[in-house]
């Protein structure tokens, strides 16, 4: 069953009593939320998403409510519960998407160490998978969302998440978080995006999500080979450039955009070593996003 | 209501028995293994789970799903173990050219000595032992080479250096792991006072001769102080798992039980060894000789004083239904009160525990928000 099938008001009371189990590419995240304006955009930025049905493992629990005592009035907060503790300061009440979005990210770098996972947008075209390893600010997320828009699959937007036994990425699709000029950014070059509404004042600034495709909620569960690696580097006003460079530059790149690669030892030196065999790599400078999509483009044709 | 209690209740069964007896948990339905993955997880004992499913031969029975997480919990352990060999490999490095050895206490103990407990265990930090005469030297060339202290608040400073049995931690930047240097095995205020030059003098020296572990009667006897009388009940469970492993592996040498029993009467120390036969018994159905727990009753306490304590200790090491907790901080404050009662007299007791509050509420919401922004 889809989120989407789900009454607002069945979604509501489930959310406030047992709790929704939601999948998310290879992870079931157990739900609960008494915080009014959540259940709307989960529906939101969730509707095409599998519903697991009860009983079933959970992988990660989250709950969301709101602190007792004269803050449930004043000012009013939202505190996020992972597995029944508390790990992150409480959000002002408005923030209970972004602060959900940001703890189930926690949760995955935290836990997941099955895989090797990358700090990296991840888009497939043609069956082999497009890597765009970077930190913040990089405008990986941008590329990212616009990639998405001009019909790579999204696989994520932040994890690179590859399988031990055959090195294949596995999508893990969520609503992309746009930051601060970002927003204007994307909405500028896709007018008809499917955007949230604006957070104001977050720890990253104003973040605005983009919605996932419904096409790549319905095949993640189809996996690819990785195919190129290509480091983003967003520079103002400069021209487009994607320069190759040689495997053991983009090896030590990949293993400085990993959440866990010192973490997985012999395993994750095994790992990135046959994912960076197994790839292109270059670096890119651009300021022009159509530019941008236009050397993917060429990338995946040649 | 009752509903709650339930689900708590039935989390105690399901630890406790997948820890004595993982074939059972091959029939547990999929509530429970989902209860059972965050409650060994909250325990810090899933990658101890994952490997003794592996050794019986047990994961073709497990869902797959929990297979993945058993995958991922033995990758986090397996970096832990890497990091405390690296951490002592580097000790041993900033002592180059000295003659002095290291004793290995608990974790990296198990570790380096390859001993049972070590199998999936989560290590915190490295606990070291060092005889008092050298304590000063040796963190004088750990400085030296690079180590900072971890407590920087000068009352900390103090009270480590005045009162407690180890140095304030170190830790290098680089790595981060917790090194704690012990000079002797209780707080110097304590009521038990064993002496650590018998521990050291009758140490056992490693294939690598410059590390050393405690003989394994004083191996128990020190998992034991530490687990009973330090205060720390968080890795409580761990720990008692780690004691039952150590019973079971020692336990078929000759004379390990009367020997252990002596030993525990000779350092004024049987009544941390009654608590660990008791509760590994109790808990996770150790197999103990009758002999042994006859001898230790000589450490108990009194009937009261027991019956208080069986709650006490059942409340912190068998943990709650996550989603439902309920009585387990009052326990694990009140167990932390008394190994401060047993560590020193009542006034510097109650300043102490005054003065840690103070800090410790300044200090919460900084650390909160250094864990959250250390993460994305």
């Amino acid at each position: 069953m889809k989120l989407a099938e789900l009454a607002e008001e069945t979604l509501t009371q489930r959310l406030e009593g047992r709790g929704i189990l939601l999948q998310t590419g290879p992870f079931t995240v157990r739900i609960n939320s008494g915080v009014e304006g959540f259940t709307q955009l989960l529906r939101q930025f969730y509707a095409n998403f599998p519903v697991v049905s009860e009983p079933a493992i959970a992988d990660f629990h989250m709950r969301l409510t709101m602190p007792g005592g004269i803050r449930r009035r004043w000012r009013p907060q939202v505190l996020l519960l992972l597995d029944g503790q508390e790990v992150f300061l409480p959000f002002p009440l408005s923030h209970a998407f972004p602060l959900f979005e940001w703890g189930l990210n926690w949760c995955i770098a935290m836990q997941a160490h099955q895989y090797l996972m990358l700090h990296s947008a991840a888009v497939e075209r043609s069956g082999r998978v497009l890597l765009l390893p970077a930190g913040s600010g990089s405008g990986k997320s941008t590329l990212c969302a616009a990639l998405v828009n001009r019909g790579w699959r999204l696989f994520s937007d932040e994890f690179g998440l590859v399988r031990a036994a055959d090195g294949h990425l596995i999508p893990l699709p969520r609503p992309m978080p746009l930051k601060n000029r970002s927003i204007d950014v994307i909405r500028d070059f896709a007018p008809d995006a499917d955007l949230g509404p604006s957070f104001h004042g977050t720890r990253k600034g104003t973040i605005a999500h983009l919605g996932t495709p419904a096409a790549c909620v319905e095949q993640s569960g189809v996996s690819a080979p990785p195919g190129w690696l290509v480091f983003p580097c967003y520079q103002p006003s400069v021209s487009l450039r994607l320069e190759p460079i040689s495997k053991p530059q983009a090896f030590i790149k990949l293993a400085n955009n990993s959440f866990n690669y010192q973490l997985l030892g012999l395993r994750g030196f095994r790992e990135a070593s046959r994912l960076v065999g197994n790839c292109d790599s270059y670096i890119l400078s651009y300021s022009n996003l159509e530019e941008a999509i236009v050397a993917m483009d060429r990338l995946a044709e040649s | 209501m009752r509903a709650d209690r339930d689900d708590g209740k039935h989390g105690v069964n399901i630890l406790l028995t997948a820890l004595s007896d993982p074939a059972t948990a091959v029939s547990f339905t999929v509530e429970e293994w989902d209860l059972l993955l965050r409650l060994a997880r909250a325990t810090r004992l899933l990658g101890r789970l994952a490997v003794c499913m592996e050794e019986q031969g047990l994961l073709s029975q497990v869902p797959p799903q929990v297979v993945e997480h058993f995958s991922a919990a033995r990758v986090f352990v397996d970096h832990r173990q890497r990091t405390a060999r690296w951490e002592i490999n580097r000790i041993l490095a900033a002592l180059e050219g000295g003659d002095m050895s290291l004793v290995l206490l608990k974790g990296s103990a198990y570790i380096l000595a390859g001993l049972p407990p070590s199998r999936g265990r989560l290590l915190s930090d490295v606990d070291l032992l060092v005889p008092r005469e050298l304590l000063d030297g040796f963190e004088q060339t750990l400085l030296g080479h690079g180590w900072e202290s971890v407590k920087l608040e000068e009352y900390d400073q103090r009270y480590y250096r005045t009162w407690m049995h180890e140095l304030p931690p170190l830790s290098h930047p680089e790595r981060g792991l917790e090194v704690d240097i012990h000079h002797t095995i209780s707080p110097l205020t304590s009521r038990l006072s064993p002496d650590p030059e018998r521990l050291i003098a009758d140490s056992i020296p490693l294939a690598d001769s410059r590390l050393r572990v405690l003989q394994p009667v004083d191996m128990v006897l020190h998992s034991a102080v530490h687990l009973f009388h330090d205060g720390e009940f968080i890795n409580g469970l761990r720990d008692l798992v780690d004691l039952a492993d150590l019973f079971q592996h020692f336990g078929k040498q000759a004379n390990f039980w009367t020997k252990l029993v002596d030993r525990a009467r000779s350092q004024g120390l049987l009544r941390p060894l009654f608590y660990t036969l008791r509760y590994t018994k109790r808990l996770l159905a150790a197999e103990l000789p009758a002999s042994a727990l006859a001898a230790a009753d000589e450490g108990a306490p009194s009937g009261l004083v027991l019956h208080l304590m069986d709650n006490l200790i059942e409340a912190v090491m068998i943990p709650e239904h996550p989603d439902f907790p309920r009585h387990r901080r009052v326990a694990q404050w009140l167990l932390y009160v008394r190994s401060h009662w047993l560590r020193m007299p009542p006034l510097m007791l109650l300043k102490h525990l005054v003065r840690k509050k103070v800090m410790r509420w300044r200090q919460r919401k900084s650390a909160v928000r250094a864990l959250a922004q250390g993460n994305r």
